[in-house]
């Protein structure tokens, strides 16, 4: 067994032998009892139910910490290593409270049968909901500890301190946690009036640990799902229709079944896979495979140059995001625009792969899923099984930045470990059936009104968005491809309109700008023939781009300034405070600059509850070539208390450059039957030509307010300010989604 | 087949026209090299083969028979990581880390062709390699802080294990 950080025992493993003692607490007493003196409580972040954070729904301890009688921690985790940090970042929350190094922590990430169930990985929401809980629960476990110490030392809990893995008070008195564990004396529910340390006395919080998981990854350390290799592991690949709604005529078993290495063929309905000893001998079997199968293709796609009217007679409901104020108001003038959006990639640089095996009924599968609960799930309905039967392991893939192949995958290798029960069987999609397969981002439209005053000032706001749902992830076994293609041909899911705070499509959809009359509403399109689903940041990418383009043409219709223009319609002082912050460090001015040559900048408050992001950046357009040019960008970040400040600025680079390759060069291409961006030539990406000269992200720290998601903050206010300072460049404002060469020249006339 | 990589001779049993990446993921267990496209346009799966940055997913292996073989395991360890492993630590240059590998051995082929190369020569010679999570910036910085580490020859610093710098 050679996963990486794979736990050799099961949580029932970990549970027994922790010591002969029987104790029992009553858990707010104790809570009460320990808590400490001094130093001064810090403010609860994210304190929003009666217990915070993932604690609402995993509220005993034990099931996010343990110590055992050596006195090693080990901290679980419903949430997963993406390449954000997350192994880090947990670790120092941890370390914080239990007054460790972070180094002391063993952290145990997504496993169906060891870690709370939290959901998905998704929507920046890691530290916010997983690191709030294990910040109090390690909080809370400390005072049981000094509890335990007061009792076994007879020194009082106010003389007693947990220092580096002991509890010491006066004249040398000392125990060490190994020494203060007895049975069950973590399995006690969370108390919601647990006190945090005070920001002055960090030792882990915000300060700069290098990532835990980058040394292996820069040495050739098993880091990935990819490079499991179990004793007797087989290779298979899939062999998929051409189109999603291809039916699978016919095809030729024997020749394939007799080449060298080929195990075995796997054949349900229209999913097909060939599984083979050696890797290379699985490829060859594949395109052997894929040469003899027939398909019978239909057409069913949009005209992927009539998307606005597709979407536009496609609508099934109208949901009301906000409605506030008055429909209409008088004002000078009145301005409207429309935007799009195309269909675009997650484009994993590592194409999805899972490995599983069935070992006496039960279903292993190792897969870099964002949600290995709901993926067990719905495995285990299109295996046929109970839950219980199907076990899911995280375990690292490429950056997937939403929901992209990997719960499939993990679909295909458990279908087909099933023909090979006692195997480990490992699947590699090839490049194409990621390009081709994976859920994208969906298209959108959106329409934008305004009215301002004689000041110039926005008296009334209507916002309309056209939109498929953002979140098709399992769901049911219909939401797998092979739960799709399988004889039974399980349903996909029905899509469903659903607002809500945390939004979906109408992600953004409100301005955090202050207007008295608003009205925003999601015209959903339920019909999804383009398969889409999450991709980072959903709706917010696109609405963000539209406000922040139309704040821009609003801005000007009032002769201000664009900086100050956004500054008068914001009331939140953090929300000016980034804009502030970026326009200083970036040197806003209205200097006139060189032709073709501006500035722009964006802002908007992620999910208008999450972390406050605002980004400058100059651009160069070219007006012979089409190409536009960055040269530097500056951002400003507020998350509340930075936690691990570094992986705060490398995600919110890295955003800044994503989206930077979205807004630029990308949209998936398709004819009336297939999609036609197979790989990297046909849908190209950022290459190190069109990386800016300079980024620079300045975090604005916030030491002990709550932590506000920041992993998707910086897609749409990068798109926004690309966009801003075209029109700046320019004097031309495309409305477009992305700007390619074609478009910027077709915009200027050339 | 015989096949030198990092300097250790091995035989191996494989289909000749077996793309190098395939034997030197499966049959030598190396997991540097990722597979990322297939087709030579990402970039994951790069090697170096006599000093030069290939795609090891399009090198039948019988190619590289009597050459010389490297890839990012050649430059380091763990425990005692080399220049560019160091740079690409202390500059904290990943974030999902799968391309990572790839761009470490192209890079390593320019400064080793080109010892004083410049920050455009370094973003000319990473063209073909494609990362998805944006750590373009960070990569840049990174390969400059190789070439000065491998200018002034101190090239042993330990991994950080706790704080980074």
């Amino acid at each position: 067994m050679n996963a990486p950080d794979f736990p050799d025992l099961s949580r029932r493993g970990f549970l027994v032998g922790t010591g002969a003692l029987l104790v029992s607490f009553t858990v707010p007493a104790l809570a009460q009892q320990a808590a400490p003196a001094a130093p001064a409580p810090a403010p609860a972040p994210a304190k929003t139910s009666p217990l915070p954070g993932s604690l609402a729904d995993t509220p005993s301890l034990d099931a996010w910490i343990r110590v055992d009688a050596d006195g090693s921690i080990t901290v679980f985790t419903g949430k997963a290593e993406l390449g954000q940090g997350t192994k880090t970042s947990l670790r120092q929350i941890a370390a914080e409270e239990l007054e460790v190094e972070p180094a002391a922590i063993r952290l145990i990430t997504a496993d169906t049968a060891l870690t709370p169930n939290e959901g998905y990985t998704a929507g920046s929401q890691t530290i916010q909901n997983s690191g709030t809980a294990i910040r109090f629960a390690s909080a809370q476990v400390r005072q049981i500890l000094v509890a335990k110490a007061s009792d076994k030392l007879g020194v009082p809990v106010d003389q007693l301190k947990a220092q580096d893995g002991k509890i010491v008070g006066p004249n040398g008195a000392s125990a060490g946690y190994g020494e203060l564990v007895a049975a069950d004396f973590l399995h006690v529910d969370a108390a919601a009036d647990t006190r945090l340390k005070a920001p002055e006395t960090y030792h882990a919080i915000g300060k700069p640990f290098a990532r835990v998981d980058i040394p292996a990854k820069v040495t050739g350390g098993e880091a990935f799902v990819q490079d499991m290799r179990l004793p007797g592991m087989v290779h298979a690949r899939v062999v998929r229709p051409p189109s999603y709604s291809a039916k699978l005529t016919g095809f030729e078993e024997a020749a394939v079944k007799a080449m060298p290495g080929v195990v075995a063929v796997i054949h349900d309905g229209d999913f097909l896979a060939v599984v083979a000893k050696q890797e290379f001998q699985a490829v060859k079997a594949m395109r052997a495979m894929a040469v003899t199968a027939k398909w019978q293709e239909r057409a069913a796609l949009p005209d992927q140059d009539q998307i606005p009217p597709f979407l536009e007679k496609s609508v099934a409901e109208i949901g009301t995001v906000t409605s506030v104020g008055a429909d209409s108001a008088p004002g000078a003038k009145t301005l409207e625009a429309q935007f799009t959006r195309a269909y675009q990639m997650h484009g994993s640089i590592g194409p999805s792969s899972a490995v599983a095996m069935v070992d006496n009924g039960l279903t292993t599968v190792w897969t870099h899923t964002q949600g290995v609960y709901p993926d067990r799930k719905a495995i285990a309905e299109m295996l046929g099984v109970l839950p219980e039967k199907v076990r899911c392991i995280h375990t690292e893939g490429s950056g997937c930045y939403g929901h992209n192949g990997a719960d499939d995958a993990a679909a295909d290798a458990a279908l087909i470990a099933q023909a090979l029960p006692g195997t480990p069987v490992r699947v590699q999609w090839m490049r194409g059936q990621e390009h081709l397969w994976e859920p994208y981002g969906p298209a959108m439209l959106t329409k934008a009104s305004a009215t301002l005053d004689a000041d110039g000032n926005i008296v009334n706001w209507h916002y309309d968005l056209w939109s498929n749902n953002h979140g098709t992830r399992p769901g049911s076994a219909g939401s797998l491809i092979a739960g799709r293609l399988m004889a039974r041909h399980f349903p996909p899911d029905p899509a469903k309109l659903q607002i809500s705070p945390l939004g979906n499509g109408d992600r953004n959809a409100i301005p955090l700008y202050d207007v008295p009359n608003q009205r925003v509403n999601w015209h959903f399109v339920a019909d999804m023939p383009v398969r889409v689903s999450a991709l980072r940041g959903l709706g917010a990418y696109c609405n963000v781009f539209s406000i922040e383009s139309f704040m821009d043409e609003l801005a000007l219709a009032a002769n201000a300034d664009r900086v100050e223009y956004r500054l008068r319609h914001l009331k939140d002082p953090r929300a000016k405070k980034v804009i502030e912050v970026a326009a200083e460090k970036f040197g806003w001015s209205n200097d006139p600059m060189p032709e073709g040559r501006g500035r722009g900048l964006a802002f908007a408050k992620y999910k208008n509850h999450a972390a406050y992001l605002a980004i400058a950046l100059e651009a160069d357009v070219d007006r012979d070539s089409g190409a536009i040019v960055l040269s530097h960008v500056v951002c400003a970040v507020d998350c509340g208390e930075a936690v691990a400040p570094d992986s705060i600025v490398n995600q919110t680079e890295g955003g800044i450059l994503q989206s930077l390759s979205w807004t630029l060069y990308e949209a998936v291409h398709f004819n009336d039957t297939r999609i036609l961006s197979p790989d990297w030539s046909a849908y190209p990406i950022l290459r190190f030509s069109a990386v800016p000269d300079s980024v620079a992200v300045h975090v604005v720290d916030n030491p002990g307010s709550p932590y506000l998601g920041v992993a998707e903050a910086a897609q749409g206010p990068t798109a926004g300010a690309i966009a801003n300072a075209f029109r700046h460049a320019t004097g031309k404002r495309i409305h477009d989604l992305p700007y390619t060469r074609e478009r910027v020249k077709a915009v200027l006339g050339v | 087949m015989k096949l030198n990589v990092n300097g250790v001779s091995h035989d191996v049993e494989a289909d000749p026209a077996t793309p190098l990446l395939y034997v030197l993921r499966n049959d030598l267990k190396l997991n540097g090299a990722k597979f990322g496209c297939g087709l030579g346009q990402c970039g994951a799966c790069t090697v170096m083969v006599d000093g030069q940055a290939i795609f090891s997913c399009l090198t039948p292996a019988m190619l590289v028979e009597g050459r010389q073989v490297k890839t990012v395991e050649g430059l380091g360890t763990i425990d005692e990581p080399g220049p560019m492993q160091t740079a690409f630590i202390e500059e904290q240059a990943a974030q999902c880390g799968y391309c990572i590998a790839g761009m470490m051995m192209r890079a390593q082929a320019l400064l080793e062709a080109k010892p004083d190369a410049g920050d455009a020569d370094i973003r000319q010679a990473l063209e073909p390699n494609l990362c998805r999570c944006g750590t373009h910036m960070r990569i840049l910085r990174a390969v400059a802080r190789a070439r000065d580490l491998m200018r002034s020859k101190s090239a042993s610093m330990p991994a950080a294990a706790g704080r980074a710098s």
